[in-house]
């Protein structure tokens, strides 16, 4: 019964998915609920649902409890999407959860980060089935593996929750979790606008994506899903630009694995520059107009 | 209508803390504990509910050692009705929480049971929605609006790319996020006078099993220190010499 199924709830999610299972080491499926995928990434066989859209974790749970049974390992890429369903599911199947592991020691060991990454704690599962939900800067995605052959499967949705309305905000950018570029502001930038033409203005400059701290967030100046941090969004990028940003635990929490931090903040005794690897105390409204203006005559 | 509020006491979400040398917990030397701020974001909520709809009991419950009385008076001070502590020395992993809550579910019959999405020592974000399915309850988590309605509880919840409204028929399990409410303040005279309402302790019902264990904690690994750079030039150089831009 050594073997995984992993749950894609999204395309984009199939290649991280195989990628966190190749490590575990186990022979996996891969189940898609929405979507169509392009090649089987290495799984045996891949599921598709063929859902419109994903339901409320109440109403799809009871199918992938059925679909689960089969497997040792049920994992997912880490997102709020995936903690709200994965874990209802863990809960409907009894299992052991390990919520975004960053690293695998064995099938039944993983390292994860707790108390907003002020330690790494090892984790042992000591019960079948484990669900996890990882987060995927740590596992690297297999090569390309040739056509899939799909199997479609029918998930038969429960009563629920019903869903009134759905608004999605963002458009246009890259998604800030897999982003190469983000660039994030905090409770400095005055409002909305300006909060989107100094840090939005940078971020399409570099082909990235916009981030901000919860008290930005909090102040109206940015909207909820781009909350980086602890208790937001985990980021990864190889650049990650801070502006007007204090660095409390909680936002660097969610931007440790990022390869190059840059700070800009007015104030240098701000704890931020004890983690950026390039700190720029400057005034943001001064220094993001002379970084664009720097990019422009490189090019 | 009822209205449980589970109550973690955890490490201040504030202090500096570090793993224990010998990677057996973390180092709680000096460091206060305070309810988890999720778990006070709930209370007030079900305060702020009450406002609204006066027939509204609100029960605080927290599962572990005494000194969880201290979260709990706070909770109780804020606004809630009576206090249950399951007293407990063991360790109660969050699938053995869910167990225990659902078994007080059962004899408790809230309409809602409002909790914190995640604690900020474990960030587990699982135990709410565990609790919903072993009850065979709706859930919505993550809510940043709260309407309760004849019958149901209309919640709108963030998403990994905006917001949704779901609608929940009672009884129903709803998790909260930072964007709910801001709790009120309170100073310790009211923690002092709330002493007289009820709290009652209890043995746990269930016995905790355990379905993942810690087995020692790490720092998190040093990043390569950094520096400061003096000006935007040198920023943009370096960015260049990286290959970051
Ligand atoms: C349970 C809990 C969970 C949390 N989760 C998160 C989370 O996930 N993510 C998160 O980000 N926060 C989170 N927080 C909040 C966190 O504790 C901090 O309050 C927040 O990150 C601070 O945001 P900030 O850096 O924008 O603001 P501040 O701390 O106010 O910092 C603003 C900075 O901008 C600088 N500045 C001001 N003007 C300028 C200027 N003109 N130019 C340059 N610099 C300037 C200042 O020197 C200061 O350093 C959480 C808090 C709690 C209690």
């Amino acid at each position: 019964m050594a073997k995984t199924l992993v749950i894609a709830f999204d395309p984009a999610e199939v290649a991280s998915g195989a990628g966190f299972a190749t490590a575990l080491g186990q022979p996996f499926d891969v189940l898609l609920i929405t979507g169509n995928a392009a090649n089987n990434a290495g799984a045996e066989r891949t599921f598709l649902a063929g859902l419109d859209s994903v339901p409320p974790a109440d109403s799809l749970t009871p199918s992938l409890v059925a679909l689960a049974r089969g497997y040792s390992h049920i994992v997912a890429v880490s997102s709020m999407r995936s903690k709200d369903i994965m874990a209802r599911l863990a809960g409907a199947l009894d299992a052991a959860m390990v919520t975004d592991a960053i690293a695998i020691e064995s099938p039944t060991v993983y390292k994860r980060p707790i108390v907003a990454g002020a330690a790494i704690a090892t984790v042992e599962t000591l019960t079948e089935p484990v669900v996890v939900t990882f987060r995927p800067a740590g596992f690297p995605e297999p090569a390309q593996q040739g056509e899939a052959t799909l199997e479609p499967i029918t998930l038969e949705l429960s009563q629920g929750s019903k869903r009134i309305s759905e608004s999605m905000h963002g458009g246009g950018r890259p998604d800030l979790t897999q982003a190469r570029v983000v660039v994030s502001g905090g409770r400095p930038l005055k409002d909305a606008a300006t909060f989107e033409k100094v840090i939005g203005g940078l971020a399409d400059q570099l082909g990235g994506a916009v981030g901000a701290t919860r008290a930005a967030v909090d102040s109206g100046i940015a909207s909820n899903e781009l909350q980086v941090g602890q208790t937001g969004k985990i980021v990864a990028p190889d650049l990650y630009i801070a502006a007007g940003i204090s660095g409390s635990t909680q936002h660097m929490a969610g931007i440790k694995d990022s390869k190059t931090i840059v700070a800009i903040n007015n104030d240098p005794s701000a704890p931020i520059f004890e983690f950026a690897d390039l700190g720029l105390v400057a005034d943001l409204y001064d220094a993001i107009p002379a970084i664009r203006a720097a990019l422009d005559r490189g090019k | 209508m009822k209205i449980l509020v589970p109550v973690k006491r955890v490490l201040d979400p504030f202090a500096k803390v570090r793993p224990l040398p010998d990677g057996s917990g973390m180092d709680t030397a000096g460091v206060k504990f305070e309810m988890n701020p999720f778990d006070e974001i709930a209370i007030e909520e079900a305060v702020r509910q009450r406002d609204q709809h006066p027939e509204i009991e609100i029960v605080a419950v927290s599962i572990g050692l005494p000194e969880a009385e201290d979260q709990l008076r706070k909770a109780l001070a804020m606004g809630a009705d009576k206090a249950i502590l399951i007293e407990s020395t063991e360790t109660f992993d969050p699938p053995s929480i869910a167990d225990e809550l659902a078994a007080l579910a059962r004899a408790e019959q809230p309409d809602i049971i409002l909790m914190g999405k995640q604690a900020t020592d474990d960030d587990s974000n699982q135990v709410g929605q565990m609790l919903a399915a072993k009850l065979g309850w709706p859930q919505a988590t993550f809510a940043s609006k709260i309407v309760i309605v004849a019958g149901s509880v209309q919640v709108t919840r963030e998403t990994d790319t905006g917001d949704e409204v779901l609608e929940c028929a009672l009884p129903a399990v709803v998790t909260v996020d930072l964007r709910l409410n801001e709790p009120r303040y309170i100073a310790l005279p009211g923690i002092i006078k709330a002493r007289s309402k009820p709290l009652d302790r209890r043995a746990p019902t269930t016995s905790p099993r355990p379905r993942t264990r810690v087995r020692r904690l790490d720092p998190p690994p040093a990043r390569a220190p950094g520096r400061k750079v003096a000006s935007v030039d040198e920023l943009v150089g370096a960015l260049r010499e990286r290959g970051a831009i």
